[in-house]
C-alpha cells in the first residue's frame, strides 16, 4: 500500500514538474494563440542559467531560481521584440516551423557554450534526502516541487484573474482592435506576457535539472510533454493545465510501473483519443 | 470580358513548360554523367522528393497540417521491408505493397484528421507519429525494435538490373518512381479535384455552400498522400536494404516539413527543390558537428519564414512578377 502511495506521489510530483514547464506555454499558446514550440528552448535557457550560476559561479541552488526566471524572461522579451511578434499573424505551419527553427538554433548555441554532455547541479542538503509522512517515505525534492507548483499556480491564476495587468492581457487577447482603441499598448502587453510565460519555462527548466537531465536537446525532449499538457488541459486554462499535468505525471509513472513494456504508448493513445472527442481539451473554452 | 471556359483554363494551367522537360532530363543525366560517386545520395534525394510531394499535397494544396507524416513513410518502409525479409523481394510489387498498406492506414486515420483543426490537429498527427514509434519499438519480434529491420534482400529490377552498392539501379528505379508520382500529382492538382482542395483550404464555409463535400475530398487526398509517402518509404527501404525506427519518427517529419517550406508549398517543384537543397547541403556539411548543422538549418528556417513565406520558388516567382509588371504599372501611372 505504502509503495503504491509512494509511486502515486512520485507521479504527482513529476506531473507538477511538467506543469511548471508548461504553465508558461498555456499562457503564450493558450491566450495569445501563438503556436510556440520555442517554449522548450526557453526552458533549456533557464536550466543553463541555473547550471552556470551553481557550477561555474558557485551560487547556492535556491538563490539561482529567481534568476533563472528573470534572465530567461529578459532574453525572451528581446527575442519577442526582434522576431516572434512578426509571426503572430502568420499561419500555423509558419509559426510551427519558425519556432522549431528557433529551438534548433538555440540547442546548437547551448552545445557550443556548454558542450553536449548531461549537466547536473549540486543540491542543498535538505532537498536530497527523504521525508517520512504517515509511514510513506517521500523524496524531499519532489515535495519541494509540488509546493512550488502550487504557489506558481495560485500566483498565475490570481495574476490573470484579479490584477489590472491580467485584465489588460485578457482584453488584448479577446479583441485586439478594441483593446487598442481603448488605449492599451497591445504589443507591449504581448511582449510582457510572452516574457513572463517564457520566464516560467525558465524556472521549470531550472527545477527539472535534478529529475530530467539537462543537455542541449532538452528543448525537444520536453516539447511533446508540455504540448500534451496544454492541449489536453485546454487552451487558456491554467487549472486545466494543472489537472492535465497531474494526470499525465501519475499516468506516466504508474504506466511505466505497471506495464513497463508499453512505455509511453498509453499516454499518446490517451491524448489522441481525448483530443479527437474533445478537440478543445478538458477545460478549453475557445 | 470573355467568359472563361473552365476546362480550357485548367488545361492551360496544366500545360507542360520547356523548363520542366529540361529539369527531368537533367535529373536523369547529371547524376549518372557527372556524379557517379553520389548516386546513393541522388536516389535518397529522389525518394525524399517523393515523400515531400506527398506532404505538399496535404499541406500545400489541401491545407491539412501534419506533424507526423513520417508515420506513413515508415509504415510503407516497414511493410516493404518485412515483405522482403519474409521472402518476396521483387521491388515493384514490394513498393506497391508498401504504398497500399500505408494508404490503407492513412484512410483509417483520415476519418480522424478531417474532424479536427488547429492545435488538436497538430497534436493528433504528432501523437499518432509518437504512438507508432512506441508500437514499432515494442513489437521488436516483427520490426527488430531499436536495432532496425535487417535481412532485407531486394531482387533484381525487372529480373535484370541488380541493386549494387554504387546505386546505378537504385537511382534509375527511384527517379522513375519519382517521375511517375510527379506526373500523377501534377494531373491531380490540375484537375477539378485539385481545384476543390485549394478552395477548401482557402474558404471551407464557401465550399460547403457550393455543395463540395469537404470531408470526403480531404479524406481522399489524405489517403493518396499517405500512400505516396508509403511508396517513398518502401523505395528507400528497398534501395538501402534497411529500416530503422527513425524512419517513423518526429525528426523525419520535421525535416520533411523543413524541406517543403524551404522549397515552397503548393507548387510540387518546391517539394523537389527543397529536398535537393536540404540533402545536398547536409551531405556537404556532414563533416560539421551535427549540432552546428542544426544551427544553420534553424537560422535558415527562420529567415525563410520571415522573408520568403512562400519558399524559395515563391520568392523567385515574386521577383519575376515584380520585374515583369513594373513597366505596366508605369503605363498605368502615366
Amino acid at each position: 500500500m505504502s509503495q503504491i502511495l509512494a509511486v502515486l506521489f512520485d507521479g504527482f510530483a513529476y506531473g507538477m514538474l511538467l506543469f511548471l514547464l508548461s504553465v508558461g506555454l498555456s499562457v503564450t499558446l493558450g491566450l495569445m494563440n501563438f503556436i510556440n514550440l520555442a517554449h522548450g528552448a526557453f526552458a533549456m535557457i533557464g536550466g543553463y542559467v541555473t547550471f552556470a550560476l551553481v557550477s561555474l559561479a558557485g551560487w547556492p541552488f535556491l538563490a539561482t531560481l529567481p534568476f533563472a526566471f528573470l534572465i530567461t524572461a529578459i532574453i525572451a522579451a528581446g527575442f519577442e521584440v526582434l522576431l516572434f511578434r512578426r509571426i503572430y499573424q502568420s499561419g500555423e505551419l509558419n509559426q510551427v516551423l519558425f519556432t522549431i527553427g528557433f529551438v534548433f538554433s538555440m540547442s546548437a548555441v547551448a552545445a557550443y557554450l556548454f558542450g553536449t554532455v548531461n549537466q547536473s547541479v549540486k543540491m542543498p542538503e535538505f532537498l536530497t534526502g527523504f521525508i517520512e509522512l504517515a509511514g510513506v517515505k517521500l523524496p524531499s525534492y519532489r515535495i519541494f516541487l509540488a509546493a512550488i507548483a502550487l504557489v506558481v499556480t495560485i500566483i498565475v491564476v490570481a495574476g490573470l484573474e484579479y490584477t489590472r495587468f491580467g485584465a489588460m492581457v485578457r482584453a488584448s487577447v479577446d479583441n485586439q482592435k478594441v483593446a487598442r482603441g481603448l488605449g492599451l499598448n497591445v504589443s507591449k502587453i504581448f511582449a510582457l506576457t510572452f516574457a513572463i510565460g517564457s520566464g516560467l519555462a525558465g524556472l521549470g527548466g531550472a527545477l527539472s535539472i535534478e529529475i530530467l537531465s539537462l543537455d542541449p536537446s532538452f528543448g525537444f525532449h520536453i516539447l511533446v510533454l508540455v504540448l500534451i499538457v496544454v492541449a489536453v488541459g485546454g487552451l487558456g486554462s491554467v487549472w486545466g493545465s494543472f489537472v492535465a499535468a497531474a494526470c499525465l505525471g501519475i499516468f506516466d509513472v504508474m504506466g511505466k510501473y505497471l506495464f513497463p513494456e508499453l512505455g509511453s504508448f498509453l499516454i499518446y493513445l490517451f491524448m489522441v483519443v481525448l483530443l479527437f472527442y474533445k478537440p478543445l481539451g478538458l477545460f478549453g473554452k475557445r | 470580358m470573355q467568359p472563361i471556359d473552365p476546362q480550357k483554363w485548367l488545361r492551360n494551367k496544366a500545360r507542360i513548360s520547356p523548363y520542366e522537360i529540361a529539369f527531368w532530363i537533367a535529373a536523369l543525366i547529371i547524376p549518372y554523367a557527372f556524379f557517379p560517386n553520389y548516386l546513393a545520395l541522388a536516389s535518397q534525394i529522389a525518394a525524399t522528393a517523393i515523400f515531400c510531394i506527398a506532404l505538399d499535397l496535404i499541406i500545400g494544396y489541401a491545407g491539412i497540417i501534419s506533424l507526423g507524416h513520417a508515420a506513413f513513410f515508415g509504415l510503407g518502409a516497414y511493410a516493404a521491408g518485412i515483405l522482403s525479409q519474409k521472402g518476396w523481394g521483387e521491388p515493384i510489387s514490394g513498393a506497391l505493397f508498401g504504398a497500399i498498406f500505408a494508404g490503407f492506414c492513412g484512410w483509417i486515420v483520415s476519418f480522424m484528421i478531417v474532424r479536427v483543426q488547429h492545435l488538436a490537429l497538430l497534436m493528433i498527427t504528432l501523437g499518432l507519429g509518437f504512438l507508432l514509434v512506441e508500437l514499432a519499438n515494442t513489437l521488436d519480434w516483427l520490426t527488430g525494435g531499436s536495432d532496425g529491420l535487417l535481412g532485407i534482400d531486394t531482387w533484381n529490377l525487372f529480373g535484370v538490373f541488380k541493386f549494387t552498392f554504387w546505386g546505378y539501379t537504385a537511382y534509375g528505379y527511384t527517379l522513375g518512381a519519382a517521375f511517375l508520382v510527379f506526373l500523377l500529382c501534377r494531373r491531380l492538382v490540375n484537375s477539378p479535384f485539385g481545384l476543390a482542395l485549394e478552395t477548401i483550404r482557402e474558404n471551407p464555409q464557401r465550399t460547403t455552400a457550393l455543395g463540395v463535400p469537404n470531408r470526403a475530398r480531404l479524406q481522399k487526398v489524405f489517403t493518396i498522400s499517405a500512400a505516396i509517402a508509403g511508396l517513398a518509404g518502401a523505395i528507400l527501404a528497398q534501395t538501402t536494404e534497411t529500416v530503422s525506427l527513425d524512419s517513423l519518427g518526429f525528426q523525419r517529419s520535421a525535416d520533411i516539413a523543413v524541406m517543403l517550406i524551404l522549397g515552397g508549398t503548393g507548387r510540387l517543384y518546391g517539394a523537389i527543390l527543397g529536398s535537393i537543397i536540404f540533402l545536398v547541403a547536409r551531405d556537404q556539411l556532414s563533416g560539421m558537428n551535427p549540432q552546428y548543422w542544426y544551427f544553420w538549418i534553424g537560422l535558415l528556417l527562420m529567415i525563410v519564414v520571415l522573408f520568403m513565406p512562400r519558399g524559395i520558388l515563391g520568392g523567385l516567382e515574386k521577383i519575376k512578377s515584380k520585374l515583369s509588371t513594373k513597366p505596366n504599372q508605369k503605363v498605368d501611372g502615366a
